[in-house]
């Protein structure tokens, strides 16, 4: 079988996947936020807790218990690393150093897990799983928390309450994440991933040095790392090291996980909003961006444009042999069109426009299909654009699945969209305004701009992954990247779940002549013409600089 | 709890889910599918580690570099890829270097230098087919396996990656003559052209001038095993045949036909040939 077929079948066979996952387990999310029974198990919790959980919450309070519990999480993470040498199970492991702690912390409270550090020579069994991967379950859940608040909003009416956050966050955790990762964890064994807590191993090599290796839960933390959208592998090398993702079909298991959950949300949508062809339409536009942006990076990638790619004859600096280029592709792709951010090959060394256009993909907003629940406010918050755009085109009034667009909504809507380009194009001008900021390039020239770009990029949409040539262990940028994380995370949950508020208010308008249909062909058009718009409107000068003058000159 | 302050219980119930949390998603969730791993797949679970003669001498997923005490290929082995952390599991990674990364900095005075992932690429290939008895010529490679790069300015060009008294690869660009580069001169000003050359028929496959992504990669390409079978053979007394058997034996093909690419596992192939 040729190369070129073998890919395209590896991604035919990861979206028939996807596909058949759709109904089920869509159906099955819908179930778990709108069904009103607690397990024995929830109702234990919800005790522990002291909180009610039949209690529903007004945005406000939804909101600040966001907050409450990531910033608590925040400062319990961070304490955590700085205690680590009095830890049991540390491996010897130091207490990590005060940015990189914070910067961590930030990072995987975010669902960013971006990582200054190497794992392997700085994070012990405790810190890696009772710190590290349950941030990877929270910080998903509270996506999926927020994703579900909004559309309850479109769903209700009349009402101040949007759910409870707690609820949302233990429902999603405990009968979600949990048993799909569970199961996910003892297939990565299977295929070779190590799962232990013994202490490091030490070899002698066939030629007489020494090897010795950190051990791990990798597959249990690999498996929601990856479910969860997270991306902060247990090792420096992530998902390219063979003791996280050992073979190619753990590959094609990694790349499905990461995508699945934000790919059957919209179904969950549209079972909320009470009409299944609201969330075809949203599932839509996901898969058309993703197959465009899939299409363009293999393109790009398998070309293998630039001088060292040439000169190589294929883009195989930096990808492990038992992927290979097309796979390595597609799992960049999926993994800058979610908000994972981990790598089975290093970006950095992807040809100039395959590299431009993972940049591209984060800065869409990471919505095709993006992030676990990030994924689905995101689209739907660009509907709500869409729907603007167009009842501004017509001179109507926009409504949204029966909701009025007015002023207030399109405001939020519009801070929404401006939080992440404003924290990319600061954080990148502040870090090439400053010595210490240009210190972190490795590469030279506009491939060194590219660097710079695509790590506030990634930090600002919460994705995690690098050009990971930049030396970004350095207060300056363990700082700056951390507040972009932060605020890149928490300003658009506040500003959703305001949106969410705003729209449970309003009395369903019914429809009408006038109203835009919003589930047919026309509509998906409009809202992946607006999303690729938006972005190239704000971006395009700082792609031309980087990426794109490297490609194209 | 009631009579507290909302902002206060609210930061109460917060802490307790995380610590619920903690226990449930940090504690119990990796302990038991430690148990299951452990109790199904623990040689998996472990590490897949090799043992020789009751002795652990590696993992079957972790590469290891075949060179002597000097860095140099051990004749009788097969060779893994280059690697941008030699092949040590403390400090995995890649090189990160970008595909425009042609120019090198010379080494000058107490400087060392720096070798632009291009030169690395040629220098390999140069090694690799000195090696193998085959050409190692790459296109954008110069014949002494240092990237083919001129800085070009108005009235001369300069072969920036070849250090004086070497001789240029091309005595002439455009009408203008190219020099040898003076190490410590700053040609930053100059167009940087990298030249292709004329090379057609490159022998050393990609994955033998390229780090991996781990740095630990435990394979190498078939076509790369096959370059190295007739050396092996020879320093080893054995047929060609054979050798070539061992290696279909320990190629792995692309799961379920279409996952991946075909791929040798270099230390079970060396292995293989030590228990011979």
């Amino acid at each position: 079988m040729s190369p070129t077929l073998a890919g395209i079948l590896f991604i035919g066979s990861l979206l028939l996947a996807l596909a058949v996952c759709f109904k089920p387990l869509g159906d099955y999310m819908y179930r778990v936020y709108s069904g009103t029974r607690h397990s024995a198990v929830e109702r234990g919790i919800y005790r522990l807790l002291g909180v009610d959980p039949d209690g529903e919450q007004r945005w406000g309070v939804y909101a600040r218990g966001v907050l409450a519990f990531s910033v608590l999480s925040v400062l319990f993470l961070y304490a955590l690393q700085r205690l680590q040498d009095h830890l049991v199970l540390s491996l010897g492991m130091k207490a990590v150093e005060p940015s990189s702690a914070w910067n961590t912390a930030v990072s995987f409270v975010t669902n960013t897990n971006w990582q200054s550090y190497s794992g392997e020579s700085t994070m012990g069994h405790v810190v890696q799983t009772a710190g590290l991967a349950v941030q990877n379950f929270v910080s998903a859940a509270t996506g999926m928390a927020v994703a579900v608040a909004l559309v309850r909003g479109f769903a209700r009416s009349k009402t101040d309450t949007l759910g409870n956050f707690w609820v949302d966050l233990v429902r999603g955790t405990i009968r979600i994440l949990l048993p799909i990762a569970f199961v996910a964890a003892l297939a990565l064994v299977a295929g070779g991933a190590i799962q232990t807590f013994a202490g490091h191993g030490t070899w002698t090599t066939l030629t007489g040095g020494e090897q010795t290796f950190t051990p791990a839960a990798a597959a249990s933390q690999e498996a929601i790392k990856n479910l969860g959208t997270n991306g902060g592998g247990i090792f420096n090398a992530n998902s390219a090291h063979p003791f996280e993702n050992p073979t190619a079909w753990t590959n094609w298991l990694t790349i499905f996980l990461l995508l699945v959950i934000a790919s059957c949300l919209p179904r969950t949508f549209g079972r909320m909003v009470g009409d299944n062809r609201q969330g075809h339409a949203v599932v839509a536009v996901m898969a058309t961006i993703f197959a465009a942006s899939v299409a363009l990076t293999h393109w790009a990638e398998r070309s293998a444009g630039g001088t060292v790619p040439q000169a190589i004859g294929a883009a195989m600096e930096g990808r492990e042999t038992r992927f290979g280029v097309s796979d390595s592709a597609m799992f960049a792709s999926a993994t800058t069109l979610t908000s994972t951010g981990a790598v089975d090959s290093f970006h950095d060394s992807y040809t100039a426009l395959g590299g431009g256009m993972l940049i591209f993909n984060m800065l869409l907003g990471e919505v095709a299909p993006g992030g676990t629940g990030a994924g689905l406010y995101g689209m739907l918050v660009l509907a709500v654009v869409t729907v603007f755009v167009a009842g501004l085109m017509v001179g109507r009034t926009p409504e949204y699945l029966g909701k009025k667009i007015g002023a207030r909504e399109i405001k939020l809507a519009s801070l929404y969209l401006l939080v992440t380009p404003a924290l990319v194009l600061a954080g990148t001008a502040v870090a090439m305004a400053t010595a210490t900021g240009r210190a972190a390039m490795l590469n030279g020239g506009a491939h060194g701009l590219s660097e710079i770009l695509y790590a506030y990029t990634s930090a600002s949409n919460n994705n995690g992954s690098a050009f990971a040539g930049v030396s970004v262990n350095t207060p300056f940028h363990n700082t700056t990247l951390g507040l972009c994380m932060a605020f890149g995370r928490f300003l658009p949950i506040v500003l959703v779940l305001a949106l969410a508020g705003s729209l449970a208010r309003q009395a369903p308008v019914p429809a009408s002549a006038g109203t835009l249909p919003t589930h047919r062909p026309q509509f998906v058009g409009m809202v992946v013409g607006v999303t690729i718009i938006l972005v190239a409107l704000t971006f395009l000068p700082a792609l031309a600089l980087g990426p794109l003058a490297e490609g194209l000159l | 709890m009631d009579r507290l302050p909302s902002w206060l219980r609210r930061h109460i119930a917060a802490l307790r889910a995380l610590l619920v949390l903690t226990v449930v998603t940090g504690i119990i969730y990796p302990l038991a599918a430690t148990g299951v791993a452990q109790a199904l797949f623990d040689d998996h679970a472990n590490g897949s580690i090799i043992e020789q003669d009751g002795k652990a001498v590696g993992s079957s997923l972790v590469g290891q570099s075949f060179t002597d005490a000097d860095g140099d290929p051990v004749r009788t082995y097969f060779q893994s890829r280059p690697s941008a952390a030699g092949y040590d599991p403390t400090s995995t990674g890649a090189s990160n270097l970008g595909p425009e990364d042609v120019i090198d900095t010379l080494p000058h005075g107490s400087d060392e230098g720096r070798q632009s992932l291009l030169t690395q690429v040629c220098a390999r290939s140069k090694a690799v087919g000195e090696l193998e008895g085959v050409s190692g010529a790459r296109p954008y490679c110069t014949s002494d396996g240092v990237g083919a790069v001129l800085k070009v300015f108005p009235d001369r060009a300069v072969s920036v990656n070849q250090a004086c008294p070497a001789t240029p690869f091309v005595a002439e660009y455009q009408g203008r003559r190219v020099e040898c580069a003076r190490p410590g001169e700053d040609y930053a000003t100059g167009r940087t052209v990298p030249v292709r050359g004329d090379v057609t028929t490159v022998r050393v496959p990609a994955d033998a001038v390229t780090a991996s992504g781990s740095g630990l990669d435990p394979h190498i390409s078939v076509a790369y095993a096959e370059l190295q079978a007739p050396r092996v053979a020879k320093e080893r007394d054995l047929a060609l045949d054979q050798v070539k058997a061992l290696i279909d034996e320990h190629t792995t093909g692309r799961a379920l036909g279409f996952m991946g690419e075909p791929a040798v596992n270099v230390l079970e192939l060396n292995l293989a040939l030590d228990r011979r």
